[in-house]
C-alpha cells in the first residue's frame, strides 16, 4: 500500500500546516493517523481522544475540510487519492494543534438549560413514560447526542453569529421541552428564543448532514421555533 | 429588543412570506393574461382605477413587502457587518416604512388614475 500524504495543522488560530508521511494499513481511521503522527513523528503535537470507538465525543476535527469524528472515520472513505488535511474543529477557539477549547460550546448548552430539573426526589417511584408517546418519540430522536462538537463545527450560522447557541445546545433544549418529568419548560422555551436561539437558524441542515450519530438538530430546532412561537402568543413566556 | 419581540418578528416573517407567495402568483398570472391579451397601459389603468378589489390586494402585497423585507434584512446585515442593537433595528424599520409609503404610493396610483 502506497503511503499517506498527510498535512496537520500547527499552532493556534495561527499556524500552517505541517506535512507527514505516515503508512497506509487496512481499516486504518482518522485518529489512527493522527496517533501516528504523534507517537513516531512528531511528540509535540496535540489532539485529544478517550474512547476511540464513538462514544465520548473528544475526537472530531475537520478532515478534508468536513467535520468528522476520526476514530470512526476510515481513511478508505475520506481519502481516495492517500491524501489528508487534518484541522482542528471550526468556530471554536483553537488551544494548540487539532486541541479546541470546548468552553463556549458547553456555556451555550447551560445557557440552553441544558439540564435536567425534575420534582421528584429519590423517595418517589420511576416516572411512568409510555415509549409510544409522542413526547418520548421526539427525545428517542435526539436524545443519542455525545457532545462531539461537529454539528457546532459544520453550523453556518455559529461563524456568523458567535452569541447564536448552536445546534447541540438547542438539540439538548429540544429533548428536555419534551421530556415529561422535567420542570423547566418555561424558562427553557425563553432561554432559546429569539436571535441567539432557534429563531436564528436557516435549516441550512449542515448539522443534520455531519452528525456522526445520524441526529436531526435541525428538526429539534424547528419544533423549537414552533414551541416557542406559541409560548409567545399564548403569553406563557 | 427583547427576545420575545424577536419571537414575533420572526413569526410576521414567516406569516407574511406566505402572503407574499400567493402574492406574487396572482399578480405574475395577471401580468402574464393581460399580455397575452395584448392589452394597453391604458386598458390596464382603466381596469384598475377605482377597483376596491384590486386595490386591497396590491394593498396587502405592499404590507407584506413592508413587514417581510426589513426583518429578511436585519439578519443579512447582522449576520454580514456583525452588527447588533438599536441602530440597526432604526435603520431597518425605516426602510420598512420607506417600503410601505412608496409601495402605496404605487398602489394609490393605479387605483385613482395617476394622481401619484
Amino acid at each position: 500500500m502506497d503511503n499517506l500524504q498527510v498535512r496537520i495543522w500547527r499552532g493556534t488560530d495561527t499556524g500552517d500546516f505541517q506535512d507527514f508521511e505516515v503508512p497506509r494499513q487496512e481499516s486504518q481511521t482518522v485518529l489512527d493517523v493522527v496517533t501516528y503522527v504523534q507517537r513516531k513523528c512528531d511528540p509535540t503535537l496535540a489532539y485529544r481522544f478517550a474512547c476511540r470507538v464513538g462514544v465520548c465525543g473528544s475526537c472530531a476535527m475537520t478532515v478534508n475540510g468536513v467535520s468528522r469524528w476520526t476514530c470512526r472515520t476510515h481513511v478508505s472513505k475520506v481519502a481516495a487519492d492517500n491524501r489528508l488535511e487534518i484541522a482542528p474543529l471550526r468556530n471554536l477557539p483553537v488551544i494548540k494543534d487539532l486541541v479546541t477549547d470546548m468552553r463556549e460550546f458547553f456555556d451555550k448548552w447551560a445557557r440552553a438549560r441544558g439540564r435536567f430539573t425534575g420534582s421528584k426526589t429519590r423517595k418517589d417511584g420511576f416516572a411512568a413514560v409510555s415509549p409510544e408517546s409522542k413526547e418520548r418519540k421526539r427525545v428517542e430522536a435526539g436524545i443519542e447526542c455525545i457532545g462531539c462538537g461537529v454539528c457546532y463545527s459544520a453550523c453556518d450560522v455559529v461563524s456568523w453569529n458567535k452569541d447564536y447557541l448552536g445546534p447541540a445546545a438547542l438539540n439538548r433544549a429540544w429533548t428536555l421541552i419534551n421530556d415529561v418529568r422535567d420542570t423547566d419548560r418555561k424558562e427553557r422555551l425563553a432561554a432559546v428564543a429569539g436571535d441567539a436561539g432557534c429563531h436564528a437558524c436557516h435549516t441550512h441542515l449542515n448539522c443534520t448532514e455531519r452528525c456522526p450519530k445520524g441526529l436531526s438538530p435541525t428538526a429539534g430546532i424547528a419544533g423549537l421555533k414552533r414551541a416557542v412561537l406559541a409560548a409567545t402568543l399564548s403569553g406563557e413566556i | 429588543m427583547s427576545p420575545r419581540t424577536q419571537v414575533l418578528l420572526w413569526g410576521a416573517q414567516r406569516i407574511s412570506a406566505m402572503v407574499l407567495a400567493l402574492c406574487v402568483i396572482v399578480h405574475l398570472v395577471t401580468m402574464i393574461y393581460a399580455v397575452r391579451s395584448g392589452l394597453s397601459a391604458a386598458e390596464i389603468l382603466g381596469r384598475t382605477q377605482g377597483s376596491a378589489g384590486w386595490f386591497a390586494f396590491y394593498a396587502l402585497f405592499v404590507a407584506a413587502v413592508a413587514v417581510h423585507a426589513p426583518i429578511g434584512l436585519r439578519t443579512i446585515i447582522s449576520e454580514t457587518l456583525n452588527w447588533r442593537g438599536r441602530g440597526l433595528d432604526v435603520l431597518t424599520g425605516i426602510i420598512g416604512l420607506g417600503l410601505a409609503i412608496w409601495g402605496m404610493r404605487a398602489v394609490f396610483g393605479v387605483f385613482s388614475g395617476g394622481g401619484a
